[in-house]
Protein backbone atom coordinates (compact mmCIF):
# COMPACT_ATOMS: atom_id res chain seq x y z
CA UNK A 1 0.00 0.00 0.00
CA UNK A 2 1.37 3.40 -0.62
CA UNK A 3 2.60 5.13 2.20
CA UNK A 4 1.16 8.76 1.18
CA UNK A 5 -2.31 9.85 1.90
CA UNK A 6 -5.12 8.14 -0.11
CA UNK A 7 -7.03 9.43 -2.56
CA UNK A 8 -9.96 6.77 -2.48
CA UNK A 9 -11.37 4.17 0.51
CA UNK A 10 -13.16 1.45 0.03
CA UNK A 11 -14.73 -0.22 2.76
CA UNK A 12 -16.00 -3.26 2.48
CA UNK A 13 -17.32 -1.87 -0.57
CA UNK A 14 -20.01 -3.93 -2.64
CA UNK A 15 -21.19 -2.84 -6.27
CA UNK A 16 -23.78 -4.93 -8.17
CA UNK A 17 -26.55 -5.34 -10.64
CA UNK A 18 -29.92 -6.31 -9.19
CA UNK A 19 -28.63 -7.56 -5.97
CA UNK A 20 -26.03 -9.65 -7.59
CA UNK A 21 -22.52 -8.19 -6.56
CA UNK A 22 -20.17 -7.88 -9.41
CA UNK A 23 -17.87 -5.87 -6.97
CA UNK A 24 -17.40 -8.58 -3.29
CA UNK A 25 -16.63 -6.97 -0.16
CA UNK A 26 -13.51 -4.72 -1.56
CA UNK A 27 -11.42 -3.02 1.13
CA UNK A 28 -8.69 -1.24 0.73
CA UNK A 29 -6.81 2.29 -0.27
CA UNK A 30 -5.40 4.03 -3.44
CA UNK A 31 -2.80 5.97 -2.49
CA UNK A 32 -2.52 9.47 -4.24
CA UNK A 33 -0.30 9.92 -7.35
CA UNK A 34 -0.32 6.23 -7.38
CA UNK A 35 -0.28 4.57 -10.67
CA UNK A 36 -2.46 1.45 -10.33
CA UNK A 37 -3.58 -1.35 -13.01
CA UNK A 38 -6.66 -3.19 -12.21
CA UNK A 39 -6.39 -7.03 -13.52
CA UNK A 40 -8.93 -9.53 -13.72
CA UNK A 41 -10.22 -12.20 -15.98
CA UNK A 42 -13.79 -10.76 -17.93
CA UNK A 43 -17.11 -10.56 -15.53
CA UNK A 44 -14.36 -9.74 -12.47
CA UNK A 45 -15.81 -6.57 -11.67
CA UNK A 46 -13.32 -4.25 -12.94
CA UNK A 47 -15.41 -1.74 -14.94
CA UNK A 48 -18.23 -1.40 -12.32
CA UNK A 49 -15.48 -0.59 -9.67
CA UNK A 50 -14.46 2.24 -11.69
CA UNK A 51 -18.29 3.38 -12.79
CA UNK A 52 -18.78 3.28 -8.60
CA UNK A 53 -15.81 5.06 -8.06
CA UNK A 54 -17.70 7.60 -11.11
CA UNK A 55 -21.05 7.62 -8.83
CA UNK A 56 -22.77 5.50 -12.32
CA UNK A 57 -23.09 2.52 -10.01
CA UNK A 58 -24.27 2.85 -6.55
CA UNK A 59 -23.18 0.53 -3.78
CA UNK A 60 -25.45 -2.21 -2.56
CA UNK A 61 -22.90 -2.25 0.47
CA UNK A 62 -20.46 -0.61 1.81
CA UNK A 63 -18.73 2.91 1.08
CA UNK A 64 -16.33 4.53 -1.31
CA UNK A 65 -14.50 7.59 0.26
CA UNK A 66 -13.13 9.92 -2.23
CA UNK A 67 -11.09 12.05 0.02
CA UNK A 68 -12.90 14.96 -0.86
CA UNK A 69 -12.61 14.82 -4.63
CA UNK A 70 -15.58 15.66 -6.25
CA UNK A 71 -17.02 14.14 -9.79
CA UNK A 72 -15.31 17.13 -11.47
CA UNK A 73 -11.66 16.02 -10.38
CA UNK A 74 -11.82 12.60 -12.26
CA UNK A 75 -11.49 12.47 -15.59
CA UNK A 76 -13.07 8.90 -16.87
CA UNK A 77 -12.87 6.95 -20.26
CA UNK A 78 -15.41 4.25 -20.49
CA UNK A 79 -14.97 0.98 -22.05
CA UNK A 80 -18.11 1.16 -24.06
CA UNK A 81 -17.84 4.98 -25.32
CA UNK A 82 -20.94 6.32 -25.92
CA UNK A 83 -20.47 8.33 -28.60
CA UNK A 84 -22.02 9.09 -31.45
CA UNK A 85 -19.69 8.97 -34.61
CA UNK A 86 -21.65 9.77 -37.15
CA UNK A 87 -22.44 13.40 -35.39
CA UNK A 88 -21.50 16.20 -37.68
CA UNK A 89 -18.20 17.32 -34.74
CA UNK A 90 -14.58 18.33 -35.55
CA UNK A 91 -11.58 16.64 -34.33
CA UNK A 92 -11.37 20.14 -32.69
CA UNK A 93 -14.59 20.78 -30.96
CA UNK A 94 -14.36 17.54 -29.75
CA UNK A 95 -11.37 17.84 -27.98
CA UNK A 96 -12.28 21.42 -26.43
CA UNK A 97 -14.91 19.81 -25.04
CA UNK A 98 -11.74 18.43 -22.41
CA UNK A 99 -12.02 22.04 -21.09
CA UNK A 100 -15.80 22.03 -20.11
CA UNK A 101 -14.72 22.32 -16.15
CA UNK A 102 -13.30 25.88 -17.10
CA UNK A 103 -15.98 27.14 -20.21
CA UNK A 104 -18.71 25.45 -19.04
CA UNK A 105 -22.16 26.37 -20.86
CA UNK A 106 -21.23 29.84 -21.84
CA UNK A 107 -17.32 30.03 -21.84
CA UNK A 108 -15.67 31.19 -25.26
CA UNK A 109 -12.13 29.51 -26.15
CA UNK A 110 -9.93 32.40 -25.66
CA UNK A 111 -6.49 32.47 -27.25
CA UNK A 112 -4.57 30.97 -24.09
CA UNK A 113 -7.37 27.54 -24.23
CA UNK A 114 -6.73 27.57 -28.30
CA UNK A 115 -3.21 27.21 -27.42
CA UNK A 116 -4.00 24.46 -24.32
CA UNK A 117 -6.16 22.23 -27.46
CA UNK A 118 -3.25 23.19 -29.74
CA UNK A 119 -0.89 21.77 -27.29
CA UNK A 120 -2.97 18.68 -26.83
CA UNK A 121 -3.75 17.43 -30.42
CA UNK A 122 0.04 18.27 -31.21
CA UNK A 123 1.15 15.96 -28.00
CA UNK A 124 -1.07 13.03 -29.49
CA UNK A 125 -0.21 13.57 -33.42
CA UNK A 126 -3.62 15.41 -34.55
CA UNK A 127 -2.98 18.45 -35.54
CA UNK A 128 -3.47 17.69 -39.10
CA UNK A 129 -6.50 15.75 -38.21
CA UNK A 130 -7.89 18.97 -36.47
CA UNK A 131 -10.65 20.07 -38.60
CA UNK A 132 -11.27 16.42 -39.90
CA UNK A 133 -15.15 15.06 -38.84
CA UNK A 134 -15.33 12.57 -35.88
CA UNK A 135 -16.55 10.03 -38.19
CA UNK A 136 -13.86 10.15 -40.64
CA UNK A 137 -11.31 8.67 -38.15
CA UNK A 138 -10.39 4.58 -37.54
CA UNK A 139 -10.32 3.36 -34.26
CA UNK A 140 -6.63 4.57 -33.12
CA UNK A 141 -7.19 8.31 -33.80
CA UNK A 142 -10.25 8.51 -31.88
CA UNK A 143 -8.93 6.91 -29.07
CA UNK A 144 -5.95 9.43 -29.27
CA UNK A 145 -9.03 12.13 -29.51
CA UNK A 146 -10.34 10.83 -26.36
CA UNK A 147 -6.40 10.88 -24.94
CA UNK A 148 -6.17 14.65 -25.74
CA UNK A 149 -9.72 15.34 -23.99
CA UNK A 150 -8.76 13.82 -20.76
CA UNK A 151 -5.43 15.72 -21.22
CA UNK A 152 -7.31 19.39 -21.24
CA UNK A 153 -9.86 17.81 -18.37
CA UNK A 154 -6.63 18.19 -16.36
CA UNK A 155 -8.23 15.70 -13.68
CA UNK A 156 -6.31 14.83 -9.98
CA UNK A 157 -8.04 11.30 -10.62
CA UNK A 158 -7.46 9.21 -13.98
CA UNK A 159 -10.22 6.33 -14.57
CA UNK A 160 -9.21 4.19 -17.88
CA UNK A 161 -11.18 0.94 -18.99
CA UNK A 162 -9.91 -0.92 -20.91
CA UNK A 163 -7.72 1.80 -23.04
CA UNK A 164 -5.99 0.15 -25.28
CA UNK A 165 -8.10 -2.51 -27.19
CA UNK A 166 -7.91 -2.92 -30.58
CA UNK A 167 -5.11 -0.15 -30.44
CA UNK A 168 -1.95 -0.80 -32.42
CA UNK A 169 1.85 -1.18 -30.88
CA UNK A 170 2.65 2.45 -31.72
CA UNK A 171 -0.28 4.29 -30.21
CA UNK A 172 -0.39 1.97 -27.15
CA UNK A 173 3.69 3.40 -27.23
CA UNK A 174 2.39 6.45 -27.32
CA UNK A 175 -0.90 6.69 -25.25
CA UNK A 176 1.72 4.54 -22.23
CA UNK A 177 4.35 7.86 -22.85
CA UNK A 178 1.58 10.21 -22.17
CA UNK A 179 0.17 7.65 -19.03
CA UNK A 180 3.39 8.14 -17.67
CA UNK A 181 3.18 11.64 -17.69
CA UNK A 182 0.86 12.19 -15.80
CA UNK A 183 1.38 9.83 -13.10
CA UNK A 184 5.09 12.40 -13.26
CA UNK A 185 2.64 15.17 -12.95
CA UNK A 186 1.34 13.33 -9.18
CA UNK A 187 -1.97 12.54 -10.88
CA UNK A 188 -3.86 9.35 -9.53
CA UNK A 189 -4.57 7.03 -12.15
CA UNK A 190 -6.62 3.72 -12.10
CA UNK A 191 -6.42 1.44 -15.47
CA UNK A 192 -8.23 -1.33 -16.32
CA UNK A 193 -5.73 -3.91 -18.28
CA UNK A 194 -5.21 -7.31 -19.77
CA UNK A 195 -2.34 -7.57 -20.99
CA UNK A 196 -0.22 -8.88 -18.45
CA UNK A 197 3.16 -7.85 -20.02
CA UNK A 198 2.30 -3.98 -20.30
CA UNK A 199 1.06 -4.15 -16.53
CA UNK A 200 4.36 -6.21 -15.65
CA UNK A 201 6.35 -3.48 -17.69
CA UNK A 202 4.37 0.19 -16.76
CA UNK A 203 2.50 -0.12 -13.60
CA UNK A 204 4.37 -0.22 -10.00
CA UNK A 205 1.16 -1.19 -8.35
CA UNK A 206 -1.84 -3.65 -9.23
CA UNK A 207 -5.08 -4.93 -7.87
CA UNK A 208 -6.53 -8.13 -9.53
CA UNK A 209 -10.13 -8.61 -9.01
CA UNK A 210 -12.52 -11.50 -9.21
CA UNK A 211 -15.47 -10.21 -7.90
CA UNK A 212 -13.44 -10.59 -4.62
CA UNK A 213 -9.90 -8.75 -4.19
CA UNK A 214 -7.26 -11.53 -5.07
CA UNK A 215 -4.51 -9.79 -4.40
CA UNK A 216 -3.26 -6.25 -4.19
CA UNK A 217 0.14 -4.32 -3.96
CA UNK A 218 3.31 -4.24 -5.76
CA UNK A 219 3.03 -5.58 -9.27
CA UNK A 220 5.82 -8.00 -9.31
CA UNK A 221 4.53 -9.95 -6.24
CA UNK A 222 1.36 -9.76 -7.52
CA UNK A 223 1.41 -10.72 -10.70
CA UNK A 224 1.94 -14.10 -9.58
CA UNK A 225 1.12 -17.28 -12.03
CA UNK A 226 -0.62 -18.63 -8.27
CA UNK A 227 -2.54 -15.43 -8.07
CA UNK A 228 -3.49 -15.20 -11.91
CA UNK A 229 -5.06 -19.02 -11.74
CA UNK A 230 -6.84 -18.17 -8.05
CA UNK A 231 -8.48 -15.24 -9.76
CA UNK A 232 -10.23 -17.50 -12.69
CA UNK A 233 -11.02 -20.18 -10.86
CA UNK A 234 -12.94 -17.84 -8.12
CA UNK A 235 -14.98 -16.05 -11.26
CA UNK A 236 -15.80 -19.78 -12.29
CA UNK A 237 -17.92 -20.04 -8.87
CA UNK A 238 -20.65 -17.31 -10.44
CA UNK A 239 -24.49 -18.70 -9.38
CA UNK A 240 -27.80 -17.08 -11.18
CA UNK A 241 -29.97 -18.80 -7.86
CA UNK A 242 -26.93 -17.35 -5.11
CA UNK A 243 -28.00 -16.95 -1.62
CA UNK A 244 -28.27 -14.14 0.10
CA UNK A 245 -24.57 -12.84 1.20
CA UNK A 246 -24.19 -13.68 4.57
CA UNK A 247 -21.10 -12.02 5.69
CA UNK A 248 -21.35 -9.60 8.51
CA UNK A 249 -20.41 -6.46 8.66
CA UNK A 250 -17.82 -7.03 11.53
CA UNK A 251 -15.73 -8.93 8.28
CA UNK A 252 -12.14 -6.52 7.77
CA UNK A 253 -10.52 -7.95 4.49
CA UNK A 254 -6.54 -6.77 4.48
CA UNK A 255 -5.60 -6.53 1.35
CA UNK A 256 -2.51 -8.83 0.38
CA UNK B 1 -44.22 36.78 -62.74
CA UNK B 2 -43.80 39.33 -60.22
CA UNK B 3 -46.83 40.29 -59.73
CA UNK B 4 -48.08 36.86 -59.30
CA UNK B 5 -45.52 36.57 -56.25
CA UNK B 6 -46.31 39.84 -54.96
CA UNK B 7 -49.51 40.41 -55.27
CA UNK B 8 -51.37 37.96 -53.35
CA UNK B 9 -49.81 39.36 -50.44
CA UNK B 10 -50.56 43.24 -51.03
CA UNK B 11 -53.95 42.66 -52.14
CA UNK B 12 -55.27 40.72 -49.18
CA UNK B 13 -54.14 40.41 -45.55
CA UNK B 14 -55.08 37.21 -44.68
CA UNK B 15 -52.30 36.16 -46.94
CA UNK B 16 -49.99 39.03 -44.79
CA UNK B 17 -50.89 37.12 -41.68
CA UNK B 18 -50.46 33.47 -43.00
CA UNK B 19 -46.57 33.84 -44.13
CA UNK B 20 -45.49 36.02 -40.85
CA UNK B 21 -47.58 33.49 -39.27
CA UNK B 22 -45.28 30.52 -41.61
CA UNK B 23 -42.15 32.71 -41.57
CA UNK B 24 -42.07 32.71 -37.76
CA UNK B 25 -42.49 29.20 -37.21
CA UNK B 26 -40.03 28.54 -40.00
CA UNK B 27 -37.21 30.48 -37.50
CA UNK B 28 -38.17 28.35 -34.59
CA UNK B 29 -39.05 24.76 -35.04
CA UNK B 30 -36.48 23.79 -37.93
CA UNK B 31 -33.48 24.29 -35.76
CA UNK B 32 -35.57 22.02 -33.24
CA UNK B 33 -35.62 19.52 -35.93
CA UNK B 34 -32.12 19.59 -36.59
CA UNK B 35 -31.91 18.28 -32.91
CA UNK B 36 -34.32 15.46 -32.96
CA UNK B 37 -32.52 14.34 -36.03
CA UNK B 38 -29.52 14.30 -34.69
CA UNK B 39 -30.34 12.59 -31.71
CA UNK B 40 -32.34 9.90 -33.99
CA UNK B 41 -35.50 11.24 -32.10
CA UNK B 42 -36.94 11.95 -35.55
CA UNK B 43 -40.28 9.78 -35.19
CA UNK B 44 -40.58 11.07 -31.62
CA UNK B 45 -41.65 14.57 -33.28
CA UNK B 46 -44.26 12.48 -34.80
CA UNK B 47 -45.49 10.92 -31.58
CA UNK B 48 -45.60 14.32 -29.87
CA UNK B 49 -47.76 15.87 -32.79
CA UNK B 50 -50.39 13.36 -31.95
CA UNK B 51 -49.47 13.72 -28.09
CA UNK B 52 -50.87 17.08 -28.40
CA UNK B 53 -54.51 16.45 -29.59
CA UNK B 54 -56.35 15.91 -26.22
CA UNK B 55 -55.05 18.97 -24.10
CA UNK B 56 -56.12 21.28 -27.06
CA UNK B 57 -59.50 19.50 -27.32
CA UNK B 58 -60.04 19.72 -23.28
CA UNK B 59 -58.92 23.18 -23.82
CA UNK B 60 -61.73 23.31 -27.01
CA UNK B 61 -64.25 21.94 -24.22
CA UNK B 62 -63.82 24.28 -21.78
CA UNK B 63 -63.23 27.36 -23.89
CA UNK B 64 -64.56 26.87 -27.13
CA UNK B 65 -62.27 27.60 -30.26
CA UNK B 66 -60.40 29.32 -27.75
CA UNK B 67 -56.59 29.83 -28.76
CA UNK B 68 -55.15 30.65 -25.45
CA UNK B 69 -57.18 27.69 -24.05
CA UNK B 70 -56.27 25.13 -26.81
CA UNK B 71 -52.74 25.64 -26.48
CA UNK B 72 -52.22 25.72 -23.03
CA UNK B 73 -54.32 22.38 -23.12
CA UNK B 74 -51.97 20.97 -26.07
CA UNK B 75 -48.84 21.92 -24.18
CA UNK B 76 -49.25 20.48 -20.83
CA UNK B 77 -50.56 17.21 -22.81
CA UNK B 78 -47.69 17.01 -24.83
CA UNK B 79 -45.00 17.59 -22.00
CA UNK B 80 -47.20 15.15 -19.94
CA UNK B 81 -46.93 12.96 -22.59
CA UNK B 82 -42.76 12.94 -23.20
CA UNK B 83 -42.49 13.55 -19.55
CA UNK B 84 -44.40 10.17 -18.65
CA UNK B 85 -42.73 8.36 -21.14
CA UNK B 86 -39.16 9.58 -19.55
CA UNK B 87 -39.66 8.43 -16.42
CA UNK B 88 -41.50 4.95 -17.73
CA UNK B 89 -38.10 4.34 -19.37
CA UNK B 90 -35.70 5.40 -16.65
CA UNK B 91 -37.57 3.39 -13.91
CA UNK B 92 -38.92 0.27 -15.73
CA UNK B 93 -37.36 -2.12 -18.77
CA UNK B 94 -39.33 -0.33 -21.28
CA UNK B 95 -37.06 1.59 -23.89
CA UNK B 96 -38.43 5.16 -24.56
CA UNK B 97 -39.56 5.02 -27.80
CA UNK B 98 -42.13 2.34 -26.50
CA UNK B 99 -43.43 3.75 -23.72
CA UNK B 100 -43.81 6.64 -25.69
CA UNK B 101 -45.86 5.08 -28.67
CA UNK B 102 -47.66 3.44 -25.82
CA UNK B 103 -48.67 7.20 -24.46
CA UNK B 104 -49.31 8.68 -27.43
CA UNK B 105 -51.21 6.24 -29.40
CA UNK B 106 -53.47 6.47 -25.43
CA UNK B 107 -53.33 10.32 -25.64
CA UNK B 108 -54.13 10.35 -29.49
CA UNK B 109 -57.50 8.19 -28.80
CA UNK B 110 -58.48 10.39 -25.74
CA UNK B 111 -58.20 13.28 -28.12
CA UNK B 112 -59.87 11.92 -30.94
CA UNK B 113 -63.08 10.94 -28.52
CA UNK B 114 -62.97 13.96 -26.45
CA UNK B 115 -63.25 16.19 -30.44
CA UNK B 116 -65.91 13.71 -31.67
CA UNK B 117 -68.40 13.82 -28.91
CA UNK B 118 -68.41 17.24 -27.99
CA UNK B 119 -67.20 19.36 -31.16
CA UNK B 120 -68.32 19.29 -34.61
CA UNK B 121 -66.56 17.60 -37.48
CA UNK B 122 -65.58 21.35 -38.69
CA UNK B 123 -63.81 21.60 -35.08
CA UNK B 124 -61.80 17.91 -35.83
CA UNK B 125 -60.28 19.16 -39.30
CA UNK B 126 -59.68 22.46 -37.55
CA UNK B 127 -57.39 20.91 -35.06
CA UNK B 128 -56.35 18.27 -37.02
CA UNK B 129 -54.92 20.54 -40.58
CA UNK B 130 -54.89 24.04 -38.57
CA UNK B 131 -55.73 27.40 -40.17
CA UNK B 132 -52.88 28.76 -41.70
CA UNK B 133 -55.19 31.38 -43.64
CA UNK B 134 -57.29 32.46 -40.77
CA UNK B 135 -54.56 33.45 -38.20
CA UNK B 136 -55.81 36.54 -35.92
CA UNK B 137 -53.69 39.01 -33.73
CA UNK B 138 -53.38 36.24 -31.21
CA UNK B 139 -52.19 33.42 -33.31
CA UNK B 140 -49.32 35.80 -34.87
CA UNK B 141 -48.10 36.85 -31.58
CA UNK B 142 -48.19 33.10 -30.07
CA UNK B 143 -46.12 32.07 -33.20
CA UNK B 144 -43.97 35.03 -33.19
CA UNK B 145 -43.32 34.50 -29.16
CA UNK B 146 -43.03 30.73 -29.45
CA UNK B 147 -40.21 31.40 -32.01
CA UNK B 148 -38.65 33.92 -30.11
CA UNK B 149 -38.54 31.94 -26.90
CA UNK B 150 -37.52 28.90 -28.92
CA UNK B 151 -34.53 30.46 -30.36
CA UNK B 152 -33.85 32.34 -26.87
CA UNK B 153 -33.55 28.68 -25.25
CA UNK B 154 -32.11 27.04 -27.80
CA UNK B 155 -29.12 29.12 -27.96
CA UNK B 156 -28.73 28.77 -23.50
CA UNK B 157 -28.52 24.56 -24.08
CA UNK B 158 -26.42 24.53 -27.53
CA UNK B 159 -23.29 23.67 -26.04
CA UNK B 160 -24.68 20.82 -23.53
CA UNK B 161 -27.59 20.12 -26.20
CA UNK B 162 -24.47 18.94 -29.12
CA UNK B 163 -22.86 17.25 -26.03
CA UNK B 164 -25.75 15.58 -25.49
CA UNK B 165 -26.48 14.22 -28.96
CA UNK B 166 -22.74 13.30 -29.17
CA UNK B 167 -21.01 11.85 -26.29
CA UNK B 168 -23.85 11.65 -23.12
CA UNK B 169 -21.49 9.41 -20.81
CA UNK B 170 -19.03 12.43 -21.42
CA UNK B 171 -21.53 15.44 -20.83
CA UNK B 172 -23.29 13.35 -17.41
CA UNK B 173 -19.02 13.18 -16.62
CA UNK B 174 -18.42 16.57 -16.68
CA UNK B 175 -21.56 18.48 -15.71
CA UNK B 176 -25.50 18.54 -13.96
CA UNK B 177 -26.75 19.72 -17.03
CA UNK B 178 -27.85 16.82 -18.73
CA UNK B 179 -31.50 16.21 -17.31
CA UNK B 180 -31.92 19.55 -17.66
CA UNK B 181 -31.10 19.86 -21.28
CA UNK B 182 -33.43 17.34 -21.70
CA UNK B 183 -35.87 18.74 -20.10
CA UNK B 184 -35.42 22.23 -22.21
CA UNK B 185 -35.05 20.40 -25.00
CA UNK B 186 -38.77 18.19 -24.59
CA UNK B 187 -40.17 21.85 -23.73
CA UNK B 188 -38.88 23.36 -26.92
CA UNK B 189 -40.52 20.78 -29.11
CA UNK B 190 -43.60 20.65 -27.68
CA UNK B 191 -43.80 24.33 -27.74
CA UNK B 192 -43.08 24.38 -31.29
CA UNK B 193 -45.50 21.60 -32.16
CA UNK B 194 -48.23 23.83 -30.43
CA UNK B 195 -47.46 26.98 -32.13
CA UNK B 196 -47.32 24.70 -35.75
CA UNK B 197 -50.93 23.13 -34.93
CA UNK B 198 -52.36 26.67 -35.03
CA UNK B 199 -51.00 27.08 -38.15
CA UNK B 200 -50.56 23.94 -39.88
CA UNK B 201 -52.41 21.72 -37.80
CA UNK B 202 -51.44 18.70 -35.65
CA UNK B 203 -50.61 15.65 -38.10
CA UNK B 204 -48.76 18.82 -40.35
CA UNK B 205 -46.97 20.78 -37.68
CA UNK B 206 -44.28 18.10 -37.49
CA UNK B 207 -43.39 18.36 -41.26
CA UNK B 208 -42.42 22.07 -41.02
CA UNK B 209 -39.89 21.01 -37.92
CA UNK B 210 -38.65 17.84 -39.46
CA UNK B 211 -38.23 17.88 -43.14
CA UNK B 212 -36.21 21.15 -43.58
CA UNK B 213 -33.93 19.84 -40.75
CA UNK B 214 -33.96 16.38 -43.08
CA UNK B 215 -32.94 18.08 -45.71
CA UNK B 216 -29.96 20.19 -44.34
CA UNK B 217 -28.07 17.11 -44.20
CA UNK B 218 -27.61 17.06 -47.17
CA UNK B 219 -25.74 20.51 -47.81
CA UNK B 220 -23.76 20.97 -44.40
CA UNK B 221 -21.45 19.40 -42.44
CA UNK B 222 -21.27 20.85 -38.87
CA UNK B 223 -24.78 21.85 -36.57
CA UNK B 224 -24.96 25.31 -37.18
CA UNK B 225 -24.82 25.13 -40.95
CA UNK B 226 -27.69 22.44 -40.81
CA UNK B 227 -29.84 25.10 -38.73
CA UNK B 228 -29.66 27.75 -41.21
CA UNK B 229 -30.38 25.73 -43.67
CA UNK B 230 -33.10 24.23 -42.43
CA UNK B 231 -34.36 27.17 -41.65
CA UNK B 232 -33.63 29.14 -45.27
CA UNK B 233 -35.83 25.52 -46.41
CA UNK B 234 -38.66 26.06 -44.61
CA UNK B 235 -39.04 29.69 -45.42
CA UNK B 236 -38.51 28.80 -49.08
CA UNK B 237 -41.01 26.04 -48.44
CA UNK B 238 -43.82 28.30 -46.95
CA UNK B 239 -43.59 31.06 -49.26
CA UNK B 240 -43.45 28.55 -52.09
CA UNK B 241 -46.31 26.76 -50.26
CA UNK B 242 -48.58 30.04 -49.78
CA UNK B 243 -48.54 30.98 -53.56
CA UNK B 244 -49.46 27.90 -54.83
CA UNK B 245 -52.04 27.49 -52.71
CA UNK B 246 -53.65 31.11 -53.36
CA UNK B 247 -53.01 30.42 -57.01
CA UNK B 248 -54.37 26.82 -57.73
CA UNK B 249 -57.09 27.16 -54.72
CA UNK B 250 -54.56 23.84 -52.83
CA UNK B 251 -54.84 23.84 -49.26
CA UNK B 252 -52.13 25.80 -47.96
CA UNK B 253 -50.72 23.59 -45.23
CA UNK B 254 -50.39 20.09 -46.96
CA UNK B 255 -48.81 22.41 -50.01
CA UNK B 256 -46.31 24.08 -47.61
CA UNK B 257 -45.45 20.74 -46.36
CA UNK B 258 -45.45 18.69 -50.29
CA UNK B 259 -42.98 21.45 -50.88
CA UNK B 260 -40.52 20.84 -48.46
CA UNK B 261 -40.84 17.31 -49.27
CA UNK B 262 -40.48 17.91 -52.87
CA UNK B 263 -36.72 19.95 -51.60
CA UNK B 264 -36.44 17.05 -49.59
CA UNK B 265 -36.35 14.46 -52.74
CA UNK B 266 -34.07 17.12 -54.58
CA UNK B 267 -31.64 17.14 -51.71
CA UNK B 268 -31.38 13.07 -51.93
CA UNK B 269 -30.50 14.06 -55.78
CA UNK B 270 -28.03 16.51 -55.88
CA UNK B 271 -27.19 17.44 -52.03
CA UNK B 272 -23.73 18.31 -51.94
CA UNK B 273 -22.95 16.31 -48.66
CA UNK B 274 -23.81 12.24 -50.02
CA UNK B 275 -26.30 13.16 -52.47
CA UNK B 276 -26.97 10.42 -55.57
CA UNK B 277 -26.03 11.89 -58.23
CA UNK B 278 -22.15 12.56 -57.33
CA UNK B 279 -22.09 8.82 -56.52
CA UNK B 280 -22.98 7.94 -59.39
CA UNK B 281 -20.69 10.30 -61.32
CA UNK B 282 -17.10 8.53 -61.75
CA UNK B 283 -14.63 10.31 -59.72
CA UNK B 284 -11.00 9.01 -59.50
CA UNK B 285 -9.51 8.92 -56.01
CA UNK B 286 -7.09 11.31 -54.29
CA UNK B 287 -3.31 10.83 -53.36
CA UNK B 288 -4.45 10.94 -50.07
Amino acid sequence: MSTEAPAIGFHDLTLGYDRHPAVHHVSGAVGRGELLALVGPNGAGKSTLLKGIMGEVKPLGGVIDLHGLSRRDIAYLPQQIDIDRSFPISVFDSVGLGLWREIGIFGGFDAQRKRAMAGALAGLGLLDLAHRAIGSLSGGQLQRVLFARLMLQDARLILLDEPFRAIDTQTVADLMTLIARWHGEGRTIIAALHDIEQVRAHFAKTLILAREVVAWGETRKVLSPANLAKARALLEAFDTHAEICARGEERERQPA
Amino acid sequence: MTLALTQPFIEFAFMRRALVGCLALSLGAPPIGVFLMLRRMSLMGDAMSHAILPGAAIGFLIAGLSLPAMSLGGFVAGFAVALAAGLVARSTVLREDASLAAFYLVSLALGVLIVSVKGSNIDLLHVLFGTVLALDDAALILVAAIATVSLVLLAIIYRPLVVECFDPQFLRSVSRASSPTHLLFLVLVVLNLVAGFQTLGTLLAVGIMLLPAITARFWAEDVSSMIVVAVAAAFAASLAGLLLSYHTSVPTGPAIILLSGAVYLLSILVGTKGGLVWQLIPRKHLEA
